[in-house]
């Protein structure tokens, strides 16, 4: 294992336990976003790029975004005392123990022996050319091979987004916080503002691109619906914090994002179905073209398409939902 | 003799260009940890984010040659050389709205100086 990857490893442990150990919660948000990112780092030098461009993307990017717009709804400090109590310490360090010794178990990282690189990873390795005939086998693994599961994922964060929204409203009683209004009326306070939204309007665009590139190309390069469905929320975060909360809300409207993401959800199962009434199994994507392999790339392309939109458009309504309510 | 010299030309210009990015790098970070107060500080960073990694991504550059890495390292350059000066601008100032005050020293002249 290489230096790097100890620094980025020891790093993490550091973020983690300053964002534990921080009073203000503000700190605590910038620490875990510190955390993902080294996090991101370290994915990458494990050669899991795909999962290095969700991690960063989300961990460092929205999470951080949404960790703060909710600090502005509740507050900053940490309320109440501390207290250090021996039970809950004793049992901690007792499964810390046992998760160190279990670890001394484990097969050297990378260890070509290792069970996990001699059960079904063979497999994927070279069937995946013969069945599919994309270059990353990771997009092939997560849509075709384990697609039941990536649709048990797509679905989780389609529950996760009517869950916030039903916490936090569909639609905002009174008018949002951050109005357009209140923003100009900022921009003189904080002066030039105007760079950091004129720089915003130059990135937005650019962003988004990106966001398509990863979402497309998926089957050849790092990325797919996941990465990319997080990349363009992060745009519209972007916009929204920018440019006030009631205009991302007015070009995103809530109602349209939960369908979009029900959608999105729906094309996933749809698609499986599909393959049922094409005389196959659920999510078999084999029979959609009288090739094969067509019809296999044909398959993942939707699902993936499915899966970003259904990313984009949860992240964008819970972003919404946070800015879009009145603090005080 | 004179052949070889040229053909390592651009590795050597590579290594050199890194060595001087990671050595403001290193400036930078010293500034950030022995200046006064933010203002100083974030003077210092901004030296690490813009400098720094502009020297350290241009010896990448030369080293890939005319490849498609040059071109991503060229895209990031480009993205960096927007952000990082925008997101200095932005801290610096909301630190000034904040209510940070510049450290102000007077020198026996009576001249001011930051």
């Amino acid at each position: 294992m290489s230096f790097l990857f100890f620094f980025t490893l020891s790093f993490v442990l550091i973020s983690a336990v300053l964002a534990v150990h921080a009073r203000d919660l503000f700190v605590s948000t910038i620490w875990l976003s510190v955390f993902s990112l080294m996090m991101a780092t370290n994915f990458f030098i494990l050669d899991a790029a795909d999962v290095a461009i969700t991690e960063a993307a989300v961990g460092a990017g929205v999470s951080t975004v949404l960790f703060l717009s909710a600090l502005a709804l509740t507050g900053e400090k940490e309320s109440g005392k501390r207290v250090y109590r021996l039970l809950p310490s004793a049992a901690l360090f007792t499964l810390a123990v046992v998760l160190i010794i279990v670890s001394l178990e484990h097969p050297r990282l990378g260890d070509p022996s290792a069970p996990v690189h001699q059960h079904i990873a063979p497999w994927y390795l070279s069937e995946t050319p013969v069945l599919i005939d994309i270059p990353n086998v990771v997009t092939a693994v997560l849509a075709s091979f384990r697609g039941y599961d990536t649709l048990g994922e797509t679905l989780v964060v389609f529950t996760a987004g009517i869950g916030v929204l039903s916490v936090l409203g569909f639609r905002p009683k009174r008018k949002a916080v951050v109005t357009a209004a209140q923003v100009s009326r900022r921009t003189v306070r904080i002066r030039d503002h105007l760079i950091l939204r004129v720089v915003g309007k130059l990135l937005i665009p650019v962003i988004m691109l990106f966001a398509l590139v990863v979402q497309f190309h998926g089957e050849y390069s790092p990325g797919g619906g996941f990465s990319a469905g997080a990349l363009f929320a992060s745009a519209v975060m972007l916009y929204g914090i920018l440019e006030g909360a009631d205009r991302s809300i007015k070009a995103m409207p809530q109602l349209i994002m939960l369908r979009l993401a029900a959608l999105g959800a729906s094309i996933y199962i749809f698609v499986g179905i599909f393959g049922i009434l094409l005389g196959s199994n659920f999510l078999d994507y084999s029979v959609f073209s009288s090739n094969p392999v067509a019809g296999q790339q044909l398959g993942i392309l939707l699902i993936e398409f499915g899966v970003g939109l259904t990313v984009a458009s949860v992240l964008v309504m819970v972003f919404n939902a946070f800015a879009g309510r009145d603090t005080y | 003799m004179e052949t070889e010299f040229l053909q390592s030309l651009p590795r050597l210009l590579a290594y050199a260009s890194m060595v001087i990015g990671s050595a403001f790098i290193v400036i930078g970070g010293i500034g950030v940890l022995r200046m006064p107060e933010i203002f100083t500080r974030m003077h210092a960073s901004s030296v690490t984010e813009t400098t720094g990694s502009l020297f350290v991504l241009a010896g990448l550059m030369i080293l890939s040659g005319f490849t498609l890495a040059t071109v991503k390292l060229f895209a990031i350059a480009l993205f960096l050389l927007f952000t990082s000066p925008v997101s200095t601008y932005a801290l610096v100032n909301t630190a000034l709205i904040a209510g940070q005050k510049p450290v102000v020293v007077k020198d026996s002249t009576g001249g001011v100086s930051a």
